[in-house]
This record gives structure tokens, C-alpha cells and sequence, in this order.
């Protein structure tokens, strides 16, 4: 038998049980300007609580990592961004979600509009089963953003090219999306996503249904994308989060544990279970 | 401890328990099998009761007539009014010359079908130019012929327990000795309306009075049905009402069609004044039988689609309308349409609900639209058992085919439908 010196869920609860999600004065500087901001994020599923006042700071332009164990509240965290949860019977959210300074969850604020400019991505890759073309056409199709076929014909093409897929798929945009490999499905589900020209891409583990080449191709991806998005990403896989993201946000039990540039919570960890997490001493 | 582990699962007492459990998991595929051979069994029966009774119904007995059509008994200016029973019994007595006495001739006239008299009208209001001359042609025999032709009738029986007597027997071996009977396909049969005389009798009328029926059924019910069914399943809010509503619909599919019967005699004939013994009020009826049905398969066909292309119209911006009728509703199509033909062949089977809105009337005329008084193909089968003529008795076996018939034709369609165009995950 190896000797394992594990740590069982009660004693981590017991040790951690201090934890508090971290206030605002104690968020770190960002070095840009803020593209979404939560303050005292609280969510209830029916009467379970499952995000307990959650203060972060989203930088634009840069790509922001979630981990965390699972059921750490990151997955429902990340659709408070742009308010997929508001579709679950039972949710009760209280708290300020902004974007650009303007709350999301203001009455004047239509969910559907905001869902075109946070999109999202998700673990499953979930392409719509038709052609490769209209399911990166179908959001600028409803959106009315092109006004003629010429139009939809750049927007598709200019999509698929940013998801790196166009080469692949250039001359078999009528075939069936889901006759594809899943790694193709996934770069093609960011492209519908871009193909609305959203400000956020917010994605939900993206990569743990592929295999470690198109998880590659994809992380590639999400860099390119910086340059004009801002992105967010639920990663279980560490390496992903310190390859991928500037600043780094590590979630617990609901709590917002730590956050700061990514650099630094890998390297010189904040918080002793912040560094048990990442060493894999629990989770 | 590694011995221990492989020593229980090998040695004679493992391979005993072995053979236990297949012996176990045999018998219970026999059981299985048994129960797919005795619905075999019962299938094989009812099937071929019915087709062993019913076939020669699709058949009918034909004789030839040499009729001469003379100018004493047909007026060639007005051919309608002529006397055509004379010229059958004479075009009989050609073959039969002893037949002189008036029962005699009144046999003779018995040995040919009310539409055959017809016939020999027809031909000559079609054609006055035939006065004068003489024509051979086909006509249908009488039921009691077609019965005897068909081998119905019990020759060696007493001949006051017959239907037919030996004369009448004798003339018939005559005619078939010199070939002048035949057995015909009866295309008659699917063109026609309902009779009093059995040869005569098609289920021509019926077959459009179900036609008739069934399309203000689906134009009814279809539309409803997925429209409430969608409401419920994607945009009611999971409240305590709509669970009520839900085991409501769910206990509406389980009530005895004649229930929905005295509700459509109810509100459609006494309460609207709809006209009695139409298509349109058995439609009606029938679509609020179907309705549940169809409500209740369209959200098991909503439900079949994942969550994940919801999330996905969802997640660019889609509304919650456009998730629907963009993505949802199509994807649910096949299957949706599956469960309405399924409806629509219980509608088509069904009887007791139409009994008590008037369509088990004696309906001669083919209905031309959803307003004209009709039957319905299963209310003419039990129009048809209920009589006591021989003749009838195929005639039902070879309507209730024709309604299996349609039946499996439909069904075929829904299983069509679902293998060739279901989307699967």
C-alpha cells in the first residue's frame, strides 16, 4: 500500500470553514479597464445557496480563468454573466452584474440582447444539426446583421476564419455540422458564437470533451481571440488555466476564494487552499 | 489473498453457479418468446378469420343476358320508362323456355340483382339507338346466386330450409354448365355507397365519410394539440396549475370514447345545431378524443430534444420564442407527426363516439363534402353485422379488412417517418 496522506471532505470543510469570499478592497489591480463587474453576487437554487456574494473585477480584453472543485458554483457563476440561469425554475439571484458600468439585471435590460453581446460557449459541443453555414448564419440571421446573402457570406466566412476552421470546412460548408470531428464541432460552435460579434465570450470548459490536439488548437484559439474579446473560462484542467488566462480566479464552496494574475496564484498561491487545490491535495 | 480472489471464481462450485444463472436467464427468455408466440397465435387467428370469411366478399357473381331490347317495351324517345323487368324475364326465358307460369317468372326475375335490372336500364338510356336490337352483356347476380355460386349454400339440405329452391338450383347449373356465370372482381365495392341488397352494397360511401372525417380531425386537433402542448412544455412556468392541467390531459386520454360521443351530441348538435350524421360534428368529436393523444405525444417529442440546442440558441442570443419554432419544433417534427398519424388511426377505428352524433344512419349517396350525411368505415362494419342477410356477412370480414388495411397503411407511414427523419444524438 503507498501511504497517501489524504484529505477527507470534513477536514477540508473544518480547515476551511473560516473561508470568506474576498471583498472588494481586497481585489487586485488590473492593469486595463473592467469589462464586467459582480458585487455581492448571491444565487439560491430553490433554498440551497450556491453563490455566496462573489465580488470580481472581468478585465477587457484578456482572458479570466475559473477553477475550483466541482460543484464550486464557477459553472453558475459564469452563466450569471450573462443571465442563462434566469431560464432554471427556482433561481433566486440578488446582487449587481455589470457590463460597461450598465447592470444586466436591470428591467430595462433585455436578456436576449445581452446574450449577443456575452455569448457563450459550451462543454458539450453543441453544434445545431444543420449545415456547417447556417449554424455560424443563424445568430446574424436573427440578429438582422446582415442585410443581404453577400453580407452573411463575409460574416460566415470571416467567423470561421477567426476559429481557425475555415480551410478545413471551406468547401463543405453544406454538410452537416454534427458529421464533424468534435474538436471541429467545438471551433465551429466559437465561431457562431463570434459570428454575432459579441463583447464577452464567456465558455464553460470547452475543452473537456476533446482530445489533447483540437484542446489544443482551441487554447491557441482562445489566445487569437484576446485580441478583440473579452473571454472567460470555466477550466477543471490547471494547465489550461496557466496557459491560457491572465488573471486567474479560484472558487470554493461558493466563495470567491482568490483572485489575481495567473503568474501569481500558480506560482506564489495567496491563500493555503488556493495551494492545496492546485498542488492536488484536495478536489 | 491474490489465491483466494481467483479460486472463487473458478472450480466446480463457480461453474455450478455459472450454469445456474444461464439456465435462469434462458428460462426467461423462453418465457419471452412464449408470450411474442401466443400474440403470434392470436394475431394468425384473428387475421385469418376474418380474411377466410371475408375475401369472397371482394368478389361478385355475374351472369350473361342476351337482351332484346324490342320496341314494345322500350320506347326509344323515352328509353327510362321501359319495361325491364319483361325484358329480363324474356332474355331468361331464352334460356329456360318452360318458364311460362307466373311464379316461374318470378323465380326467374329472382335470379338477378336489383342492380342488374339497373344495368340493362342504363344501357339503354345511355344508348337509345339499342330499340330494336339485341345485346349480350354481364350482369350481377341476385345475393342468393352469389351466395350458392360462392358455396354458401347447403345443396344437400332440405329444400324449405334453403334460400334457394331446386329449381332455382337447376337454372343456376344451366347457366354455369353453358358458361354464362362468372366471378368478378367487385370494383363496385369501393365505389359505392351502403344497400339494402348485399351484392350491391360498397363501402365506397363509408370509406369518404371517414376520409372526410379524419381531415377535420387533424385540421382540428393537430394545430391545437401541438401548440398547447408546446405552451406547456417550453414556456408555462412549472406552477401547481399546470401540473393539475397536465393529469387532467393525462386522464382526458383515458376516457371512454362515448363519453366524448355525449359531449359532441351535446354541444355540437344541441347546443351549435350542427348538422346530424355529418363528417364535420364526427370530425369535431373525434378531435377532441384526439386531442390529449396528440398533446401528450407532441411533449414526449419535445422532450426528446437535449437541453444542449436550447443552450445553444439560447447562448447567441435567440429568444425564447425563436428557440422554439427555430430549433425545438423542427427537430420534434418527425416524431410530433408520428404521434398524430398514431391519433389519427385511433380516430379512424373508432366507433362508439359516432353512434351517438347520428352517423349510424343507412346512408345510400356518397358524401361530396364534410356537411353531407355520412358513415364512417368502422360504423359501417357495425351497420353490417347487424344484419341478418348471408350476403352481409362477407361484406363485413371485407370491410373490416379494408379498415386493417388503412390502419396498417398509416401506422407503415408513422414508422416511416420516425426511422427516416428523426434526428438522433
Amino acid at each position: 500500500m503507498v501511504a497517501v496522506t489524504e484529505i477527507t471532505a470534513s477536514e477540508r470543510d473544518a480547515s476551511h470553514a473560516d473561508a470568506v469570499t474576498i471583498p472588494v478592497d481586497r481585489l487586485p489591480e488590473l492593469g486595463g479597464p473592467v469589462k464586467m463587474q459582480t458585487r455581492d453576487l448571491k444565487l439560491w437554487y430553490s433554498d440551497k445557496q450556491a453563490l455566496a456574494g462573489i465580488n470580481l473585477d472581468v478585465p477587457e480584453r484578456q482572458v479570466t480563468a475559473f477553477i475550483g472543485p466541482s460543484g464550486c458554483g464557477k459553472t453558475t457563476f459564469l452563466k450569471c454573466l450573462n443571465r442563462m440561469n434566469d431560464t432554471i425554475e427556482g433561481v433566486r439571484i440578488e446582487g449587481d452584474v455589470t457590463l460597461d458600468g450598465t447592470d444586466v439585471y436591470d428591467r430595462s435590460v433585455d436578456p436576449v440582447q445581452l446574450r449577443a453581446r456575452v455569448g457563450m460557449v459550451f462543454q458539450k459541443p453543441n453544434p445545431f444539426p444543420k449545415s456547417i453555414y447556417d449554424n455560424v448564419a443563424y445568430g446574424p440571421r436573427i440578429h438582422g446583421l446582415a442585410t443581404n446573402r453577400g453580407d452573411l457570406d463575409a460574416i460566415v466566412e470571416s467567423s470561421l476564419q477567426r476559429a481557425g476552421l475555415w480551410n478545413e470546412v471551406k468547401d463543405r460548408l453544406g454538410e452537416m455540422a454534427t458529421g464533424m470531428s468534435g474538436g471541429q464541432q467545438q471551433r465551429l460552435c466559437i465561431a457562431r458564437t463570434i459570428a454575432v460579434s459579441p463583447e464577452v465570450i464567456l465558455m464553460d470548459e470547452p475543452c473537456s470533451a476533446l482530445d489533447p490536439i483540437s484542446t489544443a488548437r482551441v487554447e491557441e484559439l482562445i489566445d487569437e481571440l484576446r485580441d478583440n474579446y473579452t473571454i472567460v473560462i470555466v477550466t477543471h484542467n490547471l494547465q489550461q488555466a496557466a496557459r491560457v488566462s491572465q488573471l486567474t480566479a479560484f472558487f470554493h464552496l461558493g466563495r470567491l476564494i482568490e483572485v489575481n494574475d495567473t503568474a501569481e496564484v500558480f506560482q506564489n498561491p495567496g491563500e493555503s487552499m488556493t495551494r492545496d487545490y492546485i498542488t492536488g491535495r484536495f478536489g | 489473498m491474490a489465491d483466494t480472489t481467483f479460486a472463487i471464481h473458478s472450480g466446480p462450485a463457480a461453474q455450478a453457479r455459472l450454469r445456474k444463472r444461464y439456465a435462469r436467464e434462458r428460462r426467461f427468455k423462453l418465457m419471452c418468446l412464449a408470450a411474442l408466440g401466443v400474440a403470434a397465435i392470436f394475431l394468425v387467428v384473428l387475421i385469418g378469420s376474418i380474411v377466410s370469411r371475408g375475401w369472397s366478399g371482394f368478389l361478385v357473381t355475374q351472369m350473361e343476358l342476351t337482351v332484346t331490347y324490342s320496341p314494345e317495351m322500350v320506347d326509344a324517345s323515352n328509353p327510362a320508362d321501359g319495361n325491364f323487368r319483361m325484358i329480363v324475364v324474356e332474355a331468361l326465358q331464352k334460356e329456360f323456355p318452360e318458364a311460362t307460369d307466373h311464379s316461374s317468372m318470378r323465380a326467374l326475375l329472382g335470379l338477378v340483382s336489383n342492380g342488374g335490372f339497373l344495368a340493362v336500364r342504363n344501357a339503354v338510356v345511355d344508348d337509345p339507338s339499342l330499340v330494336g336490337q339485341t345485346v349480350t352483356m354481364w350482369v350481377s347476380a341476385a345475393s342468393d346466386i352469389d351466395m350458392l355460386n360462392k358455396g354458401y349454400v347447403d345443396r344437400t339440405a332440405p329444400e324449405e330450409l334453403r334460400r334457394v329452391d331446386d329449381q332455382t338450383m337447376a337454372w343456376v347449373d344451366k347457366l354455369e354448365a353453358d358458361g354464362r356465370i362468372r366471378t368478378g372482381f367487385n370494383w363496385d365495392f369501393f365505389t359505392t355507397g351502403d344497400s339494402r341488397e348485399p351484392e350491391l352494397a360498397g363501402i365506397g360511401g363509408a370509406i369518404l365519410g371517414s376520409f372526410w372525417m379524419l381531415l377535420v380531425t387533424f385540421l382540428v386537433s393537430f394545430p391545437t394539440g401541438v401548440a398547447a402542448a408546446v405552451y406547456l412544455e417550453e414556456f408555462a412556468p412549472k406552477r401547481r396549475w399546470v401540473d393539475i392541467i397536465e393529469v387532467n390531459i393525462n386522464n382526458l386520454a383515458a376516457v371512454p370514447s362515448i363519453v366524448f360521443g355525449l359531449l359532441g351530441l351535446a354541444v355540437f348538435l344541441n347546443l351549435m345545431h350542427l348538422p346530424r350524421s355529418a363528417p364535420l360534428v364526427g370530425g369535431l368529436t373525434l378531435a377532441l378524443m384526439t386531442l390529449p393523444t396528440i398533446i401528450i405525444t407532441t411533449r414526449a417529442a419535445l422532450k426528446g430534444v437535449p437541453p444542449s440546442i436550447r443552450e445553444a440558441a439560447l447562448g447567441i442570443g435567440a429568444s425564447p420564442v425563436q428557440v422554439v419554432s427555430h430549433h425545438v419544433l423542427p427537430l420534434a417534427l418527425p416524431r410530433l407527426l408520428t404521434g398524430a398519424i398514431i391519433g389519427m388511426a385511433q380516430a379512424l377505428g373508432e366507433t362508439a363516439p359516432l353512434l351517438m352524433i347520428g352517423m349510424v344512419a343507412f346512408i345510400v349517396d356518397l358524401p361530396s363534402g364534410p356537411l353531407d350525411a355520412a358513415t364512417a368505415l368502422p360504423v359501417q362494419i357495425f351497420l353490417w353485422a347487424d344484419s341478418p342477410e348471408r350476403g352481409f356477412v362477407e361484406k363485413t370480414s371485407a370491410a373490416i379488412m379494408v379498415l386493417l388495411g388503412f390502419l396498417v397503411v398509416m401506422n407503415g407511414i408513422a414508422v416511416f417517418l420516425r426511422q427516416r427523419f428523426e434526428v438522433r444524438w
